[in-house]
């Protein structure tokens, strides 16, 4: 049953977003909401990883959370869920290749979706925002607003954001591998 | 069934050579496709390559689709897709079974906690660079913004805000093309 939901769900990401590359993040972030199957934490990490391995994102998120979700099994089918609805527009779209770049209704929806899908990359990364930067239980349990935000983390996001800016040739598992020492070694996770 | 073996694995072997997809995966299509086996032509790449972009699904998949149709039709559609996101499956599901027996390490947990500090750049990246290509005028930003301080905010599935948007692009575009005719 599982399995029906699993592939129902990742149909819809892929149905939906628009973009490629991190354009099916914010569907997963609804599956989550919408299923519990797996946290946003989990989600961030996921990223992190289908991000510094060979293959599109988009793909490696969908074999991730399959994966987590129902095993081997979940993997494939979460996997064939997100590419279904690509094949299915594509080869209509392949029949009518001329008409259908021409097409002003397509243009002008293109117009709309293009920031729409820009906006809901934006508020998938907020939410990766409060949970690695922000700290809202803290906060709540001190009253002291220098426990709302993360510093060592802020600090390491500016130093990150500084870097990607300078080395824009650096893959992103360089900059994903930097962090991960510099987690570990600032314990990061406060254990 | 050769020609289909064939598709198969050369498209397996650009979904393992590309990391992030998207852009990233450009150069090696135009590689295996265009110099080596003259597949499709260099315009025809970026025709697929523009439509794969504005299309639903992942540009990798939607590209990979285009080039089998056009080499051995549906069949060989389908065949190129799955070519693309068989290393995926591999590799990912190989991390993740490791992973899971690992999550609750403290290094473990340390190094991830790092980690997500940096998905946040690169999403805020992501995002920097989006917007040039996307929020081209006062109508496009209020689409921008409307959807993200709306996606921040309620809990409605994306999906509303895709629909809405397309929407909102058909009139404004048509509105547009009305005033300056």
């Amino acid at each position: 049953m599982i399995y029906l939901r699993l592939f129902y769900e990742f149909f819809k990401a892929g149905l939906f977003s628009i973009g490629g590359g991190l354009a099916t993040l914010p569907f997963l972030y609804d599956i989550s909401d919408t299923t519990g199957w797996f946290t946003h934490g989990q989600l961030a990490d996921m990223l992190a990883i289908s991000e510094s391995t060979p293959g599109p994102i988009g793909i490696n998120m969908a074999t991730y959370v399959g994966f987590t979700t129902g095993g081997i099994p979940g993997a494939v089918i979460a996997t064939v869920g997100i590419i279904t609805p690509s094949i299915i527009v594509i080869l209509l779209i392949a029949k009518f290749l001329q008409a259908f770049r021409d097409n002003k209704y397509v243009k002008g929806a293109f117009y709309g979706l293009r920031p729409a899908s820009t906006g809901l990359i934006t508020a998938a990364g907020f939410s990766v925002v409060m949970i690695s930067l922000v700290q809202l239980d803290l906060f709540r349990a001190s009253g002291s607003i220098l426990d709302l935000l993360n510093w060592k983390g802020l600090l390491l996001a500016a130093v990150i954001f500084v870097s990607t800016r300078l080395f824009k040739k650096l893959h992103p598992a360089v900059f994903i591998g930097a962090s991960a020492v510099a987690g570990i070694l600032f314990k990061f996770a406060g254990v | 069934m050769r020609e289909l073996l064939d598709l198969f694995w050369t498209f397996a072997r650009v979904g393992g050579l590309t990391f992030g997809g998207g852009y990233a995966m450009l150069p090696i299509l135009q590689r295996e496709m265009v110099e080596k086996r003259q597949w499709v032509s260099d315009e025809e790449l970026m025709d697929y390559y523009a439509i794969g972009q504005c299309t639903p699904g992942i540009i990798a998949v939607n590209t990979a689709t285009f080039v089998g149709q056009k080499r051995k039709g549906i069949v060989g559609g389908i065949v190129a897709t799955l070519g693309v996101v068989f290393p995926s499956l591999v590799i990912i599901t190989i991390i993740a079974a490791f992973i899971q027996n690992f999550a609750d390490l403290a290094v473990v947990k340390n190094a991830f906690a790092g980690i997500r500090v940096c998905v946040c750049v690169l999403i805020l990246n992501a995002v920097i660079k989006l917007l040039k290509s996307s929020v081209i005028d006062k109508a496009t930003l209020v689409i921008y913004v409307v959807v993200a301080v709306g996606s921040i905010l309620t809990s409605l599935s994306p999906i509303v805000f895709v629909l809405l948007a397309a929407v909102a692009g058909i009139l404004l575009q048509n509105w547009k093309g009305a005033v300056s005719k």
